[in-house]
């Protein structure tokens, strides 16, 4: 793959089409190592198509081919916080990385919250992903008012 | 979260370096400005050139450089030079008797040190000149991309 730039006006981010769906759960798939072919079918038919304001399921790409996506939704009232935007996935292609196509995808999806009127954007991620923590750090997010709680219920 | 007056200079080097690299910053103008101890500042000022992340002229107009990666180097990787928040010693360690409650104890406390270990790790120093900025506007929440 010719990785390029990410900022170049050849990559345009636009609303996930059916046929960017395959490309898109095998980049889920190389990243995490789970094919999750029903999950990303049912996020699609959720987001893809009938999203409206409050649902973004966006791909970056140049002609034909997925270089990077981003998904998130408006979350009403939610624990207890006002309306706030969550982005629950984004992934840049490795060939395509640090070339701020991951920061022009989490840009769009910003615009997307604003239009639907939220002015807060969270996400949750994994403690050891150093990768993502650092990705969304030099965004400028910081810790949210929250912590994350778990236990076994066998 | 409190970090020993060494790490926390040498933060304020690291960060005063990156955020002016046009020009040679000396040890004066920072023991200064934090209202801290020149020779406490020299000594931690050494141990980041041996470490590689400034450089020093000496002369007229002398003074230390940042020669690092701001884009990768983290906090985590500066703390780690002038203290070990890695581990903690386990209350048994310590001397006292291994108890359900001391390993009770133990469990809740290094829950919070792995979240500040995540933390220092995932903020660079780019990262942090950028929060430096925004607070240096006037604000200090998150900005929304
Ligand atoms: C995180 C990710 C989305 C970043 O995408 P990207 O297109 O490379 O991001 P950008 O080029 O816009 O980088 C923006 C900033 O992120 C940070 N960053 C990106 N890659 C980094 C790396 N390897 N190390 C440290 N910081 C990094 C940098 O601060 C960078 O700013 P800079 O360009 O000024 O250095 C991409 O690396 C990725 O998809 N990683 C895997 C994600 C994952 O694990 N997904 C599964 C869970 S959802």
């Amino acid at each position: 793959m010719n990785a390029g730039n990410g900022n170049s006006p050849d990559i345009s981010i636009r609303p996930i089409a059916a046929g960017d769906l395959d490309q898109v759960i095998a980049l889920d798939a190389a990243i995490t190592g789970i094919e999750k072919t029903d999950y990303w079918y049912e996020l699609f038919h959720r987001y893809g198509t009938r999203g409206g304001d409050q649902r973004h399921f966006l791909v970056g790409v140049r002609g034909p081919q997925v270089l990077g996506y981003v998904i998130g939704d408006v979350r009403d009232w939610e624990f207890g916080s006002a309306p706030c935007g969550w982005v629950f996935g984004l992934s840049v292609h490795p060939d395509a990385r640090q070339t701020g196509l991951g920061s022009r995808l989490l840009a769009t999806i910003c615009d997307g919250f604003r239009r639907a009127g939220v002015r807060t954007v969270r996400t949750l991620l994994a403690r050891d992903n150093n990768l993502i923590l650092s990705f969304f750090r030099s965004q400028g997010m910081m810790a949210a008012p929250y912590i994350p709680l778990e236990m076994e219920i066998e | 979260m409190k970090l020993q007056t060494g790490t926390s200079l040498a933060l304020y080097s690291i960060l005063e370096a990156a955020g002016n690299p046009e020009r040679q910053i000396s040890a004066a103008d920072i023991a200064t400005k934090y209202d801290v101890s020149i020779h406490h500042l020299a000594k931690v000022l050494r141990e980041l050139g041996r470490a590689g992340l400034v450089e020093s002229t000496r002369g007229a107009g002398g003074g230390y450089r940042f020669v690092g990666n701001a884009k990768r180097l983290t906090l985590m990787d500066v703390i780690e030079l002038f203290e070990d928040i890695g581990t903690r010693q386990p209350y048994g360690a310590a001397g006292a008797a291994v108890t359900d409650t001391a390993r009770a104890l133990d469990h809740v406390l290094s829950e919070i040190d792995e979240i500040a270990k995540a933390t220092f790790r995932s903020i660079t120093i780019a990262t942090m000149l950028r929060l430096v900025e925004r607070h240096g506007r006037g604000g200090n929440g998150p900005r929304h991309p």
